[in-house]
């Protein structure tokens, strides 16, 4: 997305520096050849990347089940949704080499384990209803931070996030379809969406990060418009959304503070692990080293299909100038 | 240690005929056919488009964002090239 190469560098703003504040702050978007910060640079690649490796290991615990899907209209939808992460995965990388970084230096952080994604893939999908709840829950979640970032400050992240939100919310909606028609179903398929929800609902309320006291870069993008809303504000935002769908479907979550205030009308929910979040999110979560290698072994088992390509076209290059 | 980067092209759909091709992002590509898969496999999985360019992002020449009051601002002060800028008495009509 856009050439930065092309034009000189230009000099470089401080973080505070007030005139790039007051463009943030009259809504002017930054775009990839725009004097920025260094801080705001860093803090775009690490949140652009982080989101884009997401996507692509986000394909992993669903294209486990593409050849097990229980009907040839929920296979065609479930390769259709895998489809859709792989692209946004591309949308956001695309985003990410705006500001300078190259494809391959993003993807060798990730297969290297430097770069960090979503904790929310490192768990397993065991049983079909997994799928119906990752599209539910997680689709559900992704969905309510990336909303907010339709409007965020950087033009490309903004614009890749418009079209990756489109196409979301039929990711959401395939998932419910999913749990309403296990629920309506017979006894051991109702058991089955409850035992999924029961292992997912925890890990999902992590996806919005630590709290907003222990948010290590949340005051600095917020005030970037980086981030729009808090990690609890979201996080709160979703239960709201998401405790009434799950009573439609007759299911319960496993939380047993979970009640409306009826005061506020927020749902009050219990605490959360964050212990588990920190373990899952440096390493040790039950999928972390499987996902790794799954993405290792792709790479490689691509290399020769790279190199056949490079060699195709400087073949054809050397033709055309022989000719 | 990373590969050699390939080559990154630009991205344009004309999204029906009528209009024109407008940006939709950009792909990597060792070759402009595999530029033009790729285009139409990552940019247009809902009808978005019925046709696709792609340019490598190196032929683009783009304006310095730092030459933009240089180049757009003395437009600004010229109101006397929109319509607006001319009276015309109410009862002569639309014009």
């Amino acid at each position: 997305m856009y050439s930065q190469a092309l034009n000189n560098a230009p000099a470089e703003p401080a973080a505070d520096d007030p005139r790039f504040q007051a463009r943030i702050d009259a809504e002017d978007r930054i775009e990839p050849n725009d004097a920025m910060p260094e801080a705001y640079r860093r803090t775009l690649i690490r949140q652009i990347s982080q989101h884009a490796h997401s996507e692509i290991v986000g394909m992993l615990p669903e294209g486990n089940w593409i050849t097990r899907a229980p009907s040839l209209r929920r296979k065609a939808a479930l390769l259709a949704k895998v489809q859709d992460e792989g692209g946004h995965g591309l949308y956001l990388y695309a985003a990410a080499e705006t500001l300078g970084v190259s494809r391959e230096e993003l993807v060798d952080q990730l297969l290297s384990g430097r770069a960090k994604y979503s904790s929310i893939f490192n768990y397993p999908t065991l049983s079909w209803a997994d799928i119906g709840t990752i599209g539910w829950l997680v689709d559900g979640a992704a969905i309510m931070n990336q909303i907010p970032l339709c409007r965020c400050s950087y033009g490309p992240y903004a614009r890749a996030m418009i079209r990756v939100c489109k196409e979301e919310s039929f990711h959401q909606r395939q998932g419910y379809e999913i749990m309403l028609t296990l629920c309506r179903g017979t006894e051991e398929q109702k058991a089955m969406a409850q035992d999924a929800l029961n292992r997912w609902w925890w890990p999902c309320l992590m996806m919005f990060g630590p709290p907003d006291t222990l948010s290590p870069h949340s005051d600095t993008s917020m005030r970037w418009k980086i981030k729009r809303f808090t990690n609890d504000s979201l996080r709160q935002k979703f239960v709201d959304a998401t405790v009434p769908q799950g009573l439609h479907l007759g299911l319960t979550f496993p939380d047993p503070a979970l009640r409306l205030d009826e005061t506020t009308g927020h749902w009050a929910f219990g605490e959360i692990d964050w212990d588990e979040f920190r373990r899952v999110l440096s390493g040790d979560g039950p999928c972390n080293r499987e996902r790794l290698a799954a993405r290792r072994k792709a790479h490689a088992d691509g290399a020769w299909v790279r190199e056949a390509a490079q060699a195709w076209a400087a073949k054809q290059a050397a033709g055309r100038e022989a000719a | 240690m990373p590969e050699p980067t390939t080559t990154l092209w630009e991205v344009f759909i004309r999204a029906r005929n009528g209009l024109s091709h407008r940006h939709a992002g950009s792909v990597h590509a060792a070759d402009a056919e595999m530029a033009l898969q790729a285009a139409r496999d990552v940019y247009t999985r809902r009808g978005e488009g019925l046709s696709i360019w792609v340019v490598p992002s190196a032929a683009i020449v783009a304006s310095d964002p730092s030459d933009k009051d240089s180049l757009f601002e003395p437009t600004g002060s010229k109101i006397y090239r929109h319509p607006t800028f001319y009276e015309v008495p109410e009862d002569v009509g639309n014009m």
